[in-house]
């Protein structure tokens, strides 16, 4: 019935989707993306689902097949309870970065929102996913559903094995130190494939299977100078350990000698997801700006020539106006930049100035301003940028001055916040230095790494805190924390705040002077 | 073209399992706050869902964080009005990181919501009842099938082959189906035409019959035997089982020597009490009597929060709840329970009363009475299991022997309230019930 009453031409007309308007939709808008965006992406799979089950994925993290814990089920009752109360919408898709690009469909979505999301999520973020260099070097899209079901899987077999609370106490530490468990500097280890997987455990598990104690009780023959290469090792351990290491999970599950081969794989498990979301945290911004500019530019283009009608497009404007909402610092609705508008912003500013530039964008981006193909100065910083680098080369006096942005100076000390620099010639460069600055993930979490090991006496593992602008860990968090760590490294640990610049010890604190 | 996976009919709760394991990991906690709730809320109030608030202890997820309150720090934030390089703008507050808020919901003022089933399991815990009494009480209202007339939808198991029948034959005469019967005839004819010498006449009645007949199975074909029209199948209705109504009176002391923690103890037995009842019974009222020297019917809130001074005799409060039941609960229409919380103490006198009424009065109308005598943890083991006791104990001892219905006990802690019930549950099985 739809269908007859649809004017040729357009895609799809009232509310109501099913899966031939679906695909019609996807097929018409990804032909104009490449068409006239130009965009490269993962072949797409969408999966209808309801609230309940997004609320489900919103708990564990986004992922489809996460393993269970008990965390999972607190952030499900949060989420759910400001879902219930109306506090919070829930989100109308959900994608993942894989191979095929996951696309999660909500079932209450309208027709016209379901066009929305898929420009959005299929085309926008799936490009996005497929191309930014951050998510090309760092995360392995084609792996990673299988590893997770491995994971899971695994898990499951840990917790019948060795019991709920044994898995819970490794995956409650491991979880505590998923901040520090990433590769920032190096590229990780790429996934291993299945099979490689499988070997491993099967090896691990005869192992286990034909371990014998007499074979602890042999004598060490002719291995005297062997021990002696070792003695050499431990006095080193910066060498042989491989100190200092930042990825306080690898390190753990490398080094650690009280782990079991099966709590080293928890710990991998973990350290391994941790890593896959680290590019996702430094690219919040250009990744919803791209989504967004994205579909806002397709759904003009399918409206411009026909192929929406008027009430899907104000429906789809209206949704479109209440995801970029940016309230002024001193509204009580204030949360924070949104990523959303500060990416659409910049992306359609970098637009304007590639094909209407002014005087002073001529000024300050000799090289894009009036170059006219604005396609593939975007094409070229979604590939090519993160958001810290992204803002610090496009933030544009003019959205400056729009934004009305300033930076507001605190330190901890003084009883008073002190305006630093506002939306004025002497200004820009500070404003845009310093929000550039504040979505950089190296800077704003604590740089924590291991130092030393004491190898040849009692293990006692050495963290630095590299303390920056005299900012200090949270006390009480901390010493959880370590709690943790202790327990995955087996002795006693220990954590120096240093200040950066000066060296300077400021603080020390062992878990011998926590109370278990 | 993309894939599409229709996962809306994928199995739902699909988070059910970290809940749990949640709820495991913060039971202590969760426990306190249900017998907090049940300590201040009504007694039929515990078959329900509650919402508590967010556990703290032992569901914390820490991690390497900043102190919000050290260091410098610069904060950029959209929406300048009038503010110029070098303003000070005093902190609000206890300036912890206060200008960049981020209002996040604060875990303290966060409540959820648990189910029944999690209420009751945590409400039982320490109550030490065996799994059977507790899947009883969890249970919900049996239903019993109840036939209900026809329908013409339904599963292949119900069909009412006698109703679908006659409908299917009623139709055949309606639509004249050819029958059987006439067919064999036609046949039966051809077959004697043909046996007969042939001639014009006979072959052109041949091919008439023949004509006839095709005609016939024709029809009989496009008129079914049995037409899905036809099906009826027998109807059920769920009807709960019927159940009579029961009256449950909960008698308690309370002069001064009764105090929070007695009443706590005294209240936590009426609620497993009503439970129980409100199990077994379509309707199950509470009527709530207190006494000092003299009793009165009062209202929940009255029963448990307001204290009243005064002496202690029992009787008026057997007396009280006799006059309530020749009132109100005739006994013919009634199961009546009742339940006496008490420390014991009673004027020497009186005790001899109370015997002599319930012997002679109330053991007759109730169903069940339970006694108990709430002590002091020091003084079980003096009192552990010697008969002497205050005199109201001793008094009702000789109920108890005489009376199989009549359960009396000690109870210090929680664990001792389940024994008095023991008697009742273990008669579950039969319910013995009075025929209204």
């Amino acid at each position: 019935m739809a269908r007859q009453a649809t004017k040729p031409g357009l895609l799809f007309s009232g509310s109501d989707w099913d899966f031939g308007k679906l695909s019609r939709a996807h097929e018409a808008i990804q032909a104009l993306a490449i068409e006239e965006l130009h965009l490269d992406t993962y072949p797409v799979q969408m999966e209808i689902i309801s609230s309940q089950q997004m609320l489900d994925a919103y708990s564990s993290v986004g992922m489809p097949l996460m393993y269970r814990h008990w965390s999972f089920g607190k952030h499900f009752l949060y989420e759910e309870l400001l879902y219930r109360k109306g506090g919070r919408g829930l989100a109308y898709e959900l994608v993942i970065n894989s191979n095929p690009c996951i696309v999660y469909l909500m079932e209450e979505n309208t027709m016209a929102l379901q066009a929305l999301v898929t420009a959005h999520a299929a085309l926008g973020h799936n490009h996005f996913f497929k191309n930014n260099h951050l998510f090309r070097q760092w995360t392995d899209a084609g792996a990673i559903l299988s590893y997770l079901d491995f994971a899971k899987g695994y898990i499951t077999r840990c917790e019948e094995r060795h019991g709920l609370a044994a898995v819970e106490a490794v995956l409650d530490a491991a979880h505590a130190l998923m901040e520090q468990g990433v590769f920032r500097y190096r590229r990780p280890p790429k996934l291993s494939s299945e099979r490689q997987r499988e070997g491993l455990r099967e090896r691990l598990e005869y192992e286990e299977r034909s371990y014998n104690d007499l074979w602890r009780t042999l004598p060490p023959a002719q291995g005297n100078k062997k021990i002696d290469d070792r003695d050499r090792g431990m006095a080193d351990p910066k060498k042989s350990l491989n100190l200092p290491e930042e990825n306080l999970l690898y390190f753990l599950e490398k080094n650690s000698v009280v782990l079991e081969p099966w709590q080293r794989e928890l710990v991998r498990i973990v350290r391994i997801i941790a890593q896959y979301f680290y590019p996702q945290r430094q690219t919040q911004v250009m990744n919803e700006g791209c989504a967004t500019f994205v579909h806002y530019t397709l759904m003009n283009m399918l409206f411009d020539r026909g192929q929406i009608n008027e009430g899907a497009m104000l429906e789809i404007l209206r949704n479109h106006s209440n995801v970029i909402f940016q309230p002024a610092f001193d509204d009580p609705r204030y949360s924070g930049v949104n990523p959303y508008a500060l990416g659409l912003d910049m992306m359609q500013d970098i637009q304007r100035i590639a094909t209407a530039p002014t005087a002073e964008d001529r000024d300050w981006f000799p090289d894009i301003a009036g170059h006219g193909d604005w396609r593939e100065i975007l094409l070229d910083a979604w590939a090519n940028h993160r958001d810290e680098s992204f803002i610090r080369q496009y933030l544009s006096p003019t959205l400056i001055r729009k934004w009305r942005f300033f930076v507001l100076g605190d330190a901890a000390d003084q009883p008073h916040y002190q305006v630093a620099s506002i939306h004025n010639e002497r200004g820009y460069r500070k404003i845009r230095a310093a929000l550039a600055h504040s979505y950089d993930v190296g800077v704003n979490r604590p740089d924590i790494q291991a130092v030393d090991v004491d190898l040849l006496g009692d293990r006692h593992l050495r963290l630095q805190h590299k303390v920056k602008d005299g900012v200090v860990l949270d006390e009480a968090s901390r010493d959880a924390t370590l709690r943790h760590i202790r327990k995955l490294w087996g002795y006693e640990v220990s954590l120096a705040a240093v200040d950066a610049q000066t060296g300077a010890t400021i603080n020390e604190r062992s878990t011998r002077q926590i109370a278990e | 073209m993309p894939i599409f996976i229709d996962r809306r009919l994928n199995p739902k709760d699909k988070s059910l399992s970290n809940r749990q394991r949640f709820l495991r990991r913060a039971r202590e906690e969760l426990k306190r706050s249900i017998r907090d709730q049940i300590r201040s809320g009504r007694i039929a109030d515990v078959d329900a869902e509650h919402t508590v608030p967010m556990p703290e202890r032992g569901t914390a997820e820490p991690s390497f964080n900043d102190d919000k309150a050290s260091g410098r720090r610069q904060h950029i934030l959209p929406g300048n009005k009038h503010f110029s390089p070098g303003d000070l703008i005093p902190k609000p507050g206890q300036g912890s990181g206060a200008g960049a808020p981020g209002n996040k919901v604060s875990e303290d003022d966060f409540r959820f919501v648990l189910s029944r089933e999690e209420v009751l399991e945590l409400f039982f815990e320490d109550l030490e009842l065996p799994d059977l009494v507790k899947l009883n009480l969890k249970e919900i209202l049996a239903f019993k099938p109840r036939r209900a007339g026809f329908a013409a939808t339904g599963s292949p198991t119900n069909v009412n082959v006698g109703r679908t029948m006659r409908n299917s034959h009623g139709r055949r005469i309606a639509l004249r189906r050819p029958k059987q019967a006439e067919l064999d005839a036609i046949l039966q004819e051809i077959a004697t035409l043909e046996s007969a010498p042939a001639g014009a006449a006979t072959r052109q009645r041949i091919a008439g019959l023949r004509e006839e007949l095709d005609r016939l199975e024709r029809r009989r074909r496009r008129i079914a035997f049995v037409d899905p029209v036809d099906i009826r199948f027998n109807r059920f209705d769920a009807r709960p089982i019927p159940n009579a109504k029961a009256v449950m009176f909960c008698l308690m002391d309370v002069s001064g020597s009764m105090g929070e923690r007695e009443k706590d103890l005294a209240k936590r037995f009426f609620v497993l009490l009503h439970l129980f009842l409100k199990r077994r019974y379509e309707r199950t009222e509470i009527v709530f009597i207190r006494h000092t020297h003299e009793a009165h019917e009062v209202d929940e809130d009255t029963f448990f929060y307001n204290t009243q001074s005064g002496g202690t005799i029992v009787s008026t409060a057997l007396d009280e709840m006799h006059r309530i039941i020749e009132q109100r609960y005739p006994a013919n229409e009634w199961n009546i329970y009742a339940a006496q919380a008490s420390d014991g103490d009673n004027f020497a006198t009186d005790s001899e009363r109370c015997i002599e009424f319930l012997d002679r009065r109330l053991m007759r109308l109730c169903q069940y009475f339970a006694y108990v005598e709430i002590i002091d943890e020091r003084e079980t083991h003096i009192f552990g299991a010697t008969e002497n006791g205050t005199s109201l104990w001793r008094a009702y001892s000789r109920v108890e022997l005489k009376w199989p219905n009549f359960q009396m006990s000690r109870i210090a802690t929680p664990a001792d309230i389940y024994p008095v019930f023991r008697r009742l549950f273990a008669r579950q099985p039969a319910p013995a019930r009075k025929s209204a």
